[in-house]
């Protein structure tokens, strides 16, 4: 008895010091890059954030224009891919024939495995000329739209979304999947008991797993803001604040990638990682607002649906 | 505070390397990537020569280069850009610029339809790249190529995205041609585009020049010929039209080797003499004068001298242009007070 609690003691202790690694790991990453971005930080304060210059000849730097790609260009992923991604999950997890699961699962994921490099260069090759005869054939009225103004160049904001949508797509949807997968069959037996037709039943069963389904998302999400190579390739690089979807402009993970290796002064190498602190906080801040998403979601389900529950229990089932 | 632990590490980590290998000698060298193709070929073929001397190479850019050089976390650098006189004193001795090939920027460009090649000069390409020039048929274009039927579609600007070396030659260029990009922009490995869109690397602007009808990019000349992409001749400082080819970027060098400081700083760029490609540009290895490693020392020089005379005979094939005799001539005197020993 007394050596079992030991044991006990030491599993807790020693899982307890990992736990505790990775915080130290995330505050770690935070400590250095503000004593490597210090110049920075000490010279624009919180102008870093809201400046639209990036002069490397004059030392002057401003992340405005790659803070608004990064987020304009995941956001598009988001809403491109979020859609997609739950629709193969429902299929593959809820209707899908046995025998098409399996090689549908394995081609999903397959996307997932390919190096974003390649996703890059197909993007040059297949996707930016398309999307250039797209931008060719928007009517002329549709241009005086600010979301679709600007010269056809095929490289741009649309480019950027579509890749990323296509290379968050199989994280989002092989989450969703094993989400809805775990609802328990209750549910669905039940829904089916009160006479739901299969819609319904899915719909019952996306409701019991949503703040699963939000987490999917938001994965897809964090992914997207991350994202360097196939979007620097594709987006035109041109840091610039933009509302059009035709219009190249920039991120913060790629001008990172593109210029941290000429630049030749103290203060320049500072803001470029001083952009990869505001990139960090930016990742932190959506993962904190989504656990609070999924936290007040299954905090408001128990406060309503419980009492509500109760009674379509087992024993209302049987 | 970090400096000593760090110190140690090193030393230790040499101790080691000596005690393990006391007759190969293994030199670690950083920098630019415009010249790695034929630093490769040479660290390869001399290797080949000199089993006992191995040298590794980072292509980490040039920026990399005067930074690890500047920290002696590596032996020698390399850089398509001289440092400024600010890397120099921050430097922790004196540090000798060596000339090894030369290479050149020419602007290419996507204009179906049109046959024959255009010319530029460098104020009217400052001026397609400050987005004052926005069609191909301005009045600057046409009275420059009157014969070439240009369109009169919008020119679309590309330029590199990544701080590059090839970046530093083609704006410094455009500074000496036009007050105003001198002035608005000025010259750096990467610099505030008035307009455009970047591409990553060469080869990011060679596709992007080939897909976007209406387009003009600059790269290295060896992209523009593999991709087989159609590039412009360019004026120079005597008033000829000159096309890029080994000889005339070779000329551009041979026209500066009168003026050449002693330190070998010189940007040829827009250079004077007939013949010259005015787009051209020497590349750099970084030596310390007195370096700590003697031993170290001693074999790079010996390569360095090898690279200057038969290493030579390499720069055509990999699309460089080789140094001018008198360069060389110059650069192994200066190599001569490399201390050895």
């Amino acid at each position: 008895m007394k050596r079992g609690s030991q044991g006990d003691l030491g599993f807790r202790l020693g899982t307890g010091a990992f736990a505790v690694l990775v915080v130290a790991i995330v505050a770690g990453i935070g400590a250095v890059l503000i004593s490597e971005s210090w110049l920075s930080i000490q010279k624009f304060g919180l102008g870093f954030w809201q400046t639209t210059i990036w002069d490397p000849v004059a030392g002057d730097f401003g992340a405005l224009p790659f803070i608004w790609g990064t987020l304009y260009s995941s956001i598009l992923a988001l809403l491109i891919a979020t859609p997609v991604a739950l629709g193969i999950a429902i299929f593959i997890a809820e209707l899908c024939p046995a025998p098409l699961r399996m090689p549908l699962v394995f081609l999903t994921e397959l996307l997932a495995a390919i190096p974003s490099i390649v996703y890059g260069l197909w993007g040059i090759f297949v996707l930016v000329p398309a999307v250039r005869q797209l931008e060719i054939a928007t009517p002329q009225f549709l241009k005086a739209v600010p979301l679709f103004s600007g010269p056809p160049l095929g490289v741009g904001m649309l480019s950027a979304g579509l890749i990323l949508a296509i290379m968050i797509t199989p994280f989002t949807s092989s989450v969703a999947r094993e989400v809805l997968k775990s609802v328990p069959i209750e549910q669905r037996e039940g829904a089916y008991a009160l006479g739901a037709t299969r819609f319904e039943a899915i719909k019952a069963a996306l409701f019991y797993a949503r703040t699963g389904i939000v987490g999917a998302v938001m994965l897809g999400f964090g992914r997207a803001l991350g994202e360097t190579m196939a979007v620097t390739m594709v987006i035109g690089n041109a840091p610039q604040v933009s509302a059009s979807l035709f219009a190249p402009q920039y991120s913060m993970a790629a001008v990172i990638a593109n210029e941290f290796t000429e630049a030749d002064t103290e203060l320049y190498l500072d803001a470029l990682v001083e952009i990869g602190l505001v990139l960090f906080a930016i990742t932190l801040l959506v993962n904190v607002l989504s656990r609070a998403l999924i936290w007040s979601m299954t905090r408001s389900f128990k406060k309503a649906s419980t009492p509500a529950l109760m009674p379509a229990g087992p024993e209302a089932a049987a | 505070m970090k400096r000593p632990s760090t110190l140690a590490a090193i030393a230790c980590t040499l101790a080691l390397g000596v005690g393990v290998a006391a007759q190969s000698i293994q030199i670690n060298g950083a920098g630019a990537t415009f010249p790695n193709p034929i630093y490769s070929k040479w660290f390869d073929e001399y290797g080949k020569k000199n089993p006992n001397v191995r040298i590794n190479y980072q292509p980490i850019g040039s920026g990399g280069g005067i930074r690890q050089v500047t920290a002696q976390t590596v032996f020698f650098g390399a850089t398509d850009g001289p440092m400024t006189e600010e890397q120099i004193l921050a430097a922790p001795g004196k540090i000798l610029h060596l000339p090894t090939v030369l290479g050149a920027d020419v602007p290419v460009y996507n204009l179906p339809g049109v046959s024959g090649e255009i010319k530029f000069t460098g104020a009217v390409l400052a001026d397609i790249y400050l987005g004052k020039i926005t069609k191909w048929n301005d009045p600057a274009l046409v009275k420059l190529n009157p014969t070439a039927k240009l369109p009169a579609t919008d020119v679309t600007v590309v330029h590199r995205s990544d701080g590059s070396g090839t970046t530093y030659i083609f704006v410094d260029f455009l500074a000496k041609a036009s007050p105003e990009w001198k002035k608005r922009v000025g010259v750096a490995t990467s610099v505030m585009w008035p307009t455009g869109v970047g591409g990553k690397g060469n080869e990011g602007v060679a596709g992007l020049v080939q897909q976007v009808p209406g387009s003009i990019g600059y790269v290295e000349l060896i992209y523009a010929l593999q991709n087989k992409i159609a590039y412009g001749s360019v004026q120079n400082l005597a008033g000829e039209f000159v096309r890029a080819t080994v000889q005339s970027v070779t000329a551009a060098a041979a026209g500066a080797a009168a003026k050449m400081p002693a330190d070998f700083r010189v940007s040829i760029t827009n250079a004077e003499g007939k013949g010259v490609y005015p787009i051209s540009s020497f590349t750099w290895l970084l030596l310390y004068e007195n370096p700590k490693d003697k031993a170290q020392s001693k074999a790079m020089v010996e390569f360095v001298k090898w690279a200057l005379s038969d290493g030579q005979k390499f720069a055509a094939e990999l699309g460089y242009a080789p140094l001018p005799a008198e360069v060389v001539k110059m650069e192994l005197a200066a190599l001569a007070k490399v201390r050895v020993s």
